[in-house]
């Protein structure tokens, strides 16, 4: 069993951690880390739902090994509020009701604060393309477009 | 329990030497997008995971005088950020950009999404109508071969066992010179080529076209170019006439496979409508020069 000795930046914090090289960086942040908010929804890169950023990019936590990451720094779910106080893309994902189970919604939040971080005022189909690889069973996607835009709104400084 | 080693060397020798040297199968990983699925899935069982992107020049993007280097592992992402080479070539970095999500973008690659030699892989019609060549290195050196030869059935590569890609050079595209990539899918994000078709041309004042290269993907065991097709469009301009033949070089070319995403019939007439669009593409860009 060979194991990769990985140092990185998650959240802010430097983490240490011994992975085996066939663990991917979401089977490390679930299983290791502690960090369950991630969700493998699929473990192909299809559905999002493991959706991190890794030195800023949108990537698929799944689609990366543990031992890539080290000397990066990466921002999950749970690096997403400031302390006690939710991100907008968060409190506008309540507001609009955009989750029902919520299995897609920590993927989506995290891809929808890249979006808006690279462009503040995307259109309904830019925002559509970049969401593309976040899969929701469940909201028809409408409400979750509702609060991508009330977000996007918010972060621009406009009253919604 | 199946446990690869995994290795991160920062040169070239090194890995070179880590690929000649695995007792096993070893891989080389850029992205990993099409690799960390392979293995997950137990198709592939490589003892050996050579890491390349900690090697200098395997990720960003240089103009130089004899054309843009593309360093292998260079994220989709990164290359649809570049203003200068999506201004140079917008049909090869269109290309890539249709490869998965936005999250898929963050890690594909030109190289792997050539290395893994599917026939269908998005981004390698266009590099090869751009007239890309793959810096080859391995445990002999260098060696730098047009793009079109390192795939050579599906999951088949003409490399050697201690070889990898480094990079990628497109000429720079000179005069009145362009290029377009678009591809057929039953969806409008998140698919596989059903056919795709990348070409390049070259134009002259008068809209007359002096060169050109056309490519297509998926409809045949490898990418195929196309030099019948090519030969139709040199010494013409973009009519109706022109259009017709360029449509049936291209259903001529094809040897496709019959699946439930495209019957043989459909995939072949669908060759022929791509190179007719492609092309009237490459040449409105090319014209605009
Ligand atoms: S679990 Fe990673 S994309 Fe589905
Ligand atoms: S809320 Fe259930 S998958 Fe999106």
């Amino acid at each position: 069993m060979s194991k990769t000795h990985v140092t990185c930046t998650v959240n802010g914090e430097e983490t240490e951690f011994l992975c085996d090289s066939n663990q991917t960086v979401l089977d490390v942040l679930r299983e290791d880390l502690g960090l369950t908010g991630s969700k493998e929804g699929c473990g192909s890169g299809d559905c999002g739902a493991c959706s991190v950023l890794v030195d800023g990019r949108l990537v698929c936590s799944c689609l990366m090994f543990g031992s890539e990451a080290e000397g990066t720094s990466i921002t999950t779910i749970e690096g997403i509020a400031d302390g006690e106080n939710l991100h907008p893309v968060q409190s506008q994902f309540l507001k609009h009701a955009a989750l029902q189970c919520g299995f897609c919604t920590p993927g989506l939040i995290v891809a929808t604060k890249a979006l808006l971080d690279a462009n503040p005022s995307p259109t309904d189909e830019e925002a559509r393309y970049w969401l593309a690889g976040n899969l929701c069973r469940c909201t028809g996607y409408d409400k979750i477009m509702n609060a991508v835009h009330a977000a996007a709104a918010e972060l621009r400084g406009e009253s919604a | 329990m199946y446990s690869p080693t995994y290795a991160a060397p920062t040169t070239v020798d090194e890995a070179v030497g880590l690929l000649a040297n695995a007792s096993g199968a070893a891989r080389v990983l850029s992205g990993g997008t099409d690799l960390i699925i392979q293995m997950r899935s137990g198709r592939l069982r490589p003892e050996v995971i050579v890491d390349i992107k900690k090697i200098a020049g395997t990720i960003g993007i240089r103009e130089e005088a004899d054309g843009w280097h593309i360093g292998a592992a260079t994220p989709g992402a990164e290359i649809g950020e570049h203003a200068g080479l999506c201004a140079a070539w917008p049909g090869v970095t269109e290309a890539v950009q249709l490869i998965g999500s936005t999250q898929v973008q963050g890690r594909a690659s030109f190289a792997g999404n050539l290395c893994n030699a599917s026939p269908a892989g998005d981004s390698v019609p266009g590099l090869v109508a751009a007239g890309a060549l793959a810096v080859i290195v391995g445990k002999n050196g260098k060696r730098t071969v047009p793009v079109e030869d390192v795939p050579v059935s599906p999951g088949r590569t003409s490399l050697a066992a201690d070889e990898f890609v480094y990079e990628f050079i497109i000429p720079k595209a000179s005069g009145k010179t362009s290029d377009a990539y678009l591809r057929f899918i039953p969806r409008t994000e998140m698919d596989i080529a059903v056919v795709g078709c990348g070409i390049t041309v070259t134009l002259d004042a008068s809209g007359t076209c002096t060169a050109a290269k056309v490519c297509l993907g998926a409809v045949a065991p490898t990418i195929l170019v196309l030099d019948d097709a090519a030969k139709i469009l040199i010494g013409n301009k973009l009519d109706d006439a022109t259009l017709a033949k360029l449509d049936a070089a291209a259903q001529a070319a094809c040897k496709p496979i019959d699946d439930k995403r495209g019957t043989i019939e459909f995939r072949t007439k669908v060759a022929g409508v791509l190179a007719r669009r492609v092309a009237a593409i490459a040449f409105e860009r090319a014209a605009a020069r």
